[in-house]
């Protein structure tokens, strides 16, 4: 399957979103923030880094890059995206997905191995079921997710996943950001367009480390949805 | 050609921009007149201490720095190493204290940026930084209001830009002495990695090369950084407030577009040279260049894109605007280079071009203001044999050795134990994005950092170990045999996961140059240097020499900072430095324990003093622990290795039960007092853990290769450190107290 990776500049993940996809077997195509063209791509894939600098908001300047004219196309005829960190930004900023991320609660960058629980079920939570928890690291200065009213979205089962400890439970602890409900990822309403926090592309190599987010990222892989993926993947 | 017009009053304005008179009538004998103001500009910086190494030169002659893997030594602006698998690694360390000092955010930041950028400039993806940082003391009488304000700045200040500038904080030190509280030392190391056919070289190839300037427009930050900061003490007040406009601003956006469009640039094969701008901007570039290829330059400065059109020319000159390279392009070429930089949105000007001759020439409204041989100011500048007297630490023969040992040994253990120098500073990595890149197999915590290596056989991925080590202390205290130890300390750590040593670099951290004591402890720690670099087998490949670490009459331990690079032909034969399972062999291998505690953090933490003679290395028993290290995680036996260093055996041991959440059972040495048995920093020491079947062949290959190897004990399950006769110790109760110790010394979030 033909995957996008968007390049802005400033993207600091997306060789390692590349590297992560060719690793689960899928086939990466970097796309250019300043070219319309998705070039065919089946899935697209917003990248880490720092758009444009982010001396803004993170992601408001990306909104208006002219491959995000094409991705909200794509995405309103049902193809799938997912914002990784600051792709999750730059879609919130776009208003592809709901909420917006603000500052961490403790003012500072934060990188740690972070659990997640998967919340939700549909595309982007590939072979998971709601209640797994997956190791995936986390890694952002502005990562709080905010939302008027958690419950209701979290009712629309548009919650993917929030943080939790190594047992699954949602402890202020366990909170890199200050997230409110702990949340770690959304979608939208469809369930076709996604964001995360955590980095799934850094959780696909036993040699580096989790191998928990091929389960994630496992979701472009062509048959996934009738044979499921409940064990990660084998190295291609 | 017109001739510059001298300055109003040259030799007044010398003495103000920091030249001495006698360098002042050296430049009017080169130059056969009176300088002009944009000359002295550029002389007074390319003859500063930061740029000439006027001071230390004769002494860094002495070092070793050929080997067979080595590509570029020192000279370039960083050495490169030839990795195999048609891989080279281009590795340097540099230091940022003073302008950290004066505003630790943007001072730590720039000093990040700075040496990317020379890691750039010798063709290569920069993939990982470490940052050996020291601070003052936060203990009881330390004015720990200031260290916490320099560490939080310091510490922001590198995540900002490496985090955001894309390349992995991967490894480095925190340290906290008095000696620092106001000379923090703020060291940063760069990796980088390129094809070995692509590396690029820093000089003028052809007459009527252009000269491109890539990047930031130039402004007035940093006029003068090098000469004015780094080449002088602070007053008796500390920070100068009229020294904060010398301290430059960071753009790591700009710096990320320079990265992609110079990669890009060099793909594509574009470019005839290029070399980074960082102290002394355009002069230094330009001179270093011209010299190198033995031409001139001929620059306009009016083409030089200014964020304040007033600028004179020896603000455009001097200039230390960060995010700026210069690079030389054939002019068939330069469409294209130019078309590349405008694509990853980094400017690009043509600003001058190559000429022949020798002469650096600048233009500006029209004047010739500059017209000076490039080598003059690039390789001819002043050598000082400074005065030196042999330095003799105070303390140095107290016989601390002897001393009783404490009377309540577990309330020691767990004293030593919550010093903030043994603390894991999971508080300062959890700032730092170690992974992107996707290549940190070992990041922070480890013995050495652990990178895998692009390209090659992608079956059997390579890899490198970096790690940078220092030791003010033992350095203090004797410098050529501290030099020694802190050498053989970054080798072995290199060691420790399997990799070969290869090659060296270092950054030396001293007090003023005009000092003689201070120029005896410089000739000193370079001898130990020398010695253990060529006994290991890891000769230098570049580094950086900072001066003028001294407040008043307060200066820094002699702090030389030494960065080890090693390489695994297959990096997932890595060994890390957390103990694997329960019932896995322990053993103690290398040197015999020996009485090791001056200069110890034992006696720091305990006692307060820095005193005693610091350990001896045997440099050849520590390279036969180096290669029996390889062997054994060649072959698979070494689950975990790790060095017996700061704290001793005690803090080693608790290190690695803590990494794989488990404890362990240690035996006594006999005929070793129990206080040198955990404390003790004596060198060449390594605890292994090996299956326990595989004991006996490992204790074997041990002998076979005539290294000492002692059964220690066993891994146990649970979080607990029994020493057998002696005291035990619950590991989750030491895991409480040091995960508390640097957030409660510096209040991180209070």
């Amino acid at each position: 399957m033909r995957v996008g990776v968007v390049q802005f500049p400033g993207s600091c993940d997306e060789r390692d979103a590349a590297l992560a996809l060719a690793t689960i077997g899928a086939e990466p195509v970097l796309l250019w923030h300043g070219e319309a063209d998705l070039r065919g791509v089946e899935a697209a894939v917003l990248p880490g880094g720092f758009s444009y600098g982010d001396y803004l908001r993170c992601g408001a300047i990306a909104r208006f890059a002219p491959v995000m004219g094409a991705l909200r196309e794509f995405a309103g005829r049902g193809g799938p995206v997912l914002g990784i960190c600051n792709g999750f930004q730059v879609l919130c900023e776009a208003g592809l997905l709901p909420g917006a991320l603000t500052r961490n609660a403790n003012l500072r960058f934060v990188h740690r191995e972070q659990h997640v629980r998967v919340e939700a079920s549909g595309f982007w939570t590939g072979g998971c079921r709601p209640g797994d928890v997956l190791r995936i690291p986390v890694k952002h200065g502005e990562g709080r997710y905010v939302h008027d009213d958690p419950d209701a979205l979290a009712d629309a089962g548009q919650v993917l996943a929030r943080y939790c400890d190594a047992s699954g439970e949602l402890t202020p602890a366990a909170n890199p950001n200050g997230s409110i409900g702990n949340i770690a990822g959304v979608t939208d309403a469809a369930g076709n367009v996604a964001g995360l926090m955590p980095h799934p592309e850094h959780a696909v190599d036993a040699l580096l480390g989790s191998t928990d987010g091929q389960r994630l990222l496992g979701a472009v892989l062509p048959g996934r949805s009738t044979r499921g993926l409940s064990a990660p993947l084998r190295l291609a | 050609m017109t001739v510059p017009t001298p300055a109003p009053d040259p030799r007044g304005l010398a003495r103000e921009l920091g030249l001495t008179d006698a360098e002042y009538e050296r430049i009017v004998a080169t130059l056969g007149r009176e300088p002009s103001t944009a000359e002295l500009g550029t002389y007074s910086v390319m003859w500063s201490e930061h740029c000439s190494y006027k001071s230390s030169k004769v002494y860094l002659r002495q070092l070793p720095t050929a080997g067979e893997r080595v590509l570029v030594g020192p000279g370039e602006n960083a050495g490169v190493v030839d990795v195999g698998g048609g891989l080279a690694v281009t590795f340097k360390i540099e230091s940022h204290n003073h302008p950290s000092f004066v505003e630790p955010f943007q001072g730590a930041a720039t000093g990040v940026g700075g040496i990317i950028r020379d890691i750039l400039t010798m063709g290569a993806r920069p993939i990982a930084l470490l940052d050996p940082l020291r601070f003052g003391g936060v203990g009881p009488g330390d004015d720990v209001e200031r260290t916490r304000r320099i560490v939080d700045g310091v510490v922001r200040g590198i995540g900002h830009y490496g985090n955001s500038i894309g390349v992995a904080t991967v490894g480095g030190e925190t340290v906290f002495d008095p000696c620092y509280a106001g000379n923090p030392l703020v060291n940063v190391l760069c990796v980088g990695v390129m094809a070995a056919d692509t590396i690029q070289l820093a000089r003028a190839e052809a007459v009527g090369d252009v000269a491109v300037l890539i990047g930031q427009r130039t402004g007035r930050d940093g006029i003068g950084g090098a000469s004015v900061l780094a080449s002088a003490e602070f007053g008796d007040a500390g920070v100068d407030d009229a020294k904060r406009p010398n301290v430059q601003v960071g753009d790591p956006f700009a710096g990320k577009l320079l990265i992609e469009s110079c990669l890009q640039l060099y793909a594509e094969d574009l470019l005839s040279g290029i070399q980074d701008m960082g102290a002394a901007g355009i002069a230094c570039s330009t001179a270093e260049m011209a010299s190198k290829a033995g031409m001139g330059m001929r620059v306009d400065l009016d083409l030089v894109p200014l964020r304040e059109a007033s600028m004179e020319a020896w603000e455009i000159l001097c200039s230390e605007s960060q995010e700026r390279m210069l690079a030389l392009v054939a002019p068939e070429r330069l469409e294209r280079v130019l078309q590349v930089c405008a694509r990853w949105g980094a400017d690009a000007t043509p600003i001058g071009e190559v000429t022949g001759g020798d002469r650096l020439v600048f233009t500006h409204r029209g004047e010739v203001v500059h017209d000076a041989p490039a080598a003059s100011l690039a390789d001819d500048g002043p050598v000082y044999e400074r005065p030196v007297a042999d330095w003799v630490h105070p303390e140095a023969d107290v016989p601390v050795d002897d001393w009783d040992p404490p009377a309540d040994l577990r309330a020691a253990a767990m004293t030593l134990l919550g010093s903030p120098n043994l603390a894991p500073a999971r508080c300062v990595w959890e700032q730092y994005d170690s992974i992107v890149g996707s290549g940190t197999v070992l990041g922070p915590g480890a013995d050495a950092a652990v990178l895998r290596l692009p390209g090659g056989d992608p079956a059997f991925p390579r890899g490198v170990a970096i790690t940078a080590d220092g030791n003010g202390r033992w350095c203090a205290l004797d410098p050529a045999a501290g030099a020694r130890l802190v050498v053989a300390e970054a080798a072995r750590n290199v060691a420790c996961t399997g990799a070969t040593p290869v090659a060296a670099t270092n950054c030396l951290n001293f007090g003023s140059p005009e000092r003689p004591e201070v120029m005896g402890q410089f000739r000193d720690t370079v001898r130990g240097l020398g010695e253990a670099c060529e006994a290991l087998g890891t000769p230098i490949t570049g580094g950086n020499v900072s001066f003028y670490n001294a407040t008043g009459d307060a200066a820094i331990h002699p702090t030389p900072v030494v960065g080890v690079l090693g390489v695994l032909d297959e990096v997932v034969a890595r060994v890390g430095n957390a103990f694997q399972a329960p019932g896995d062999a322990l053993f103690l291998v290398g040197a015999p324990t020996r009485p090791g505690l001056g200069g110890s953090e034992y006696l720091w933490r305990l006692y307060g003093r820095v005193a005693g003679r610091p350990p001896a290395v045997d440099l050849d028993e520590e390279r036969a622990l180096h290669a029996l290290l390889v062997a054994g995680a060649d072959v698979g036996w070494i689950r975990s290795a790790h060095d017996v260093s700061t704290g001793g055996l005690l803090a080693t041991v608790v290190e690695s039960c803590r990494g794989g959440g488990l404890g362990a059972r240690l035996l006594p040495e006999p005929g070793v007092a129990p206080h040198q048995w955990l404390f003790s920093e004596s060198p060449s020491r390594v605890v292994v853990s090996v299956r326990s079947p595989d004991a006996g062949q490992f204790a074997d290959l041990c002998a076979l290769r005539r290294v000492g190897a002692r059964r220690l004990g066993v891994v146990l399950d649970e979080p607990r450190l029994e020493l057998q006769g002696l005291i035990g110790l619950d590991l989750d109760e030491v895991a409480a107290l040091q995960d508390a110790a640097l957030p409660r010394a510096l209040d991180l979030d209070g």
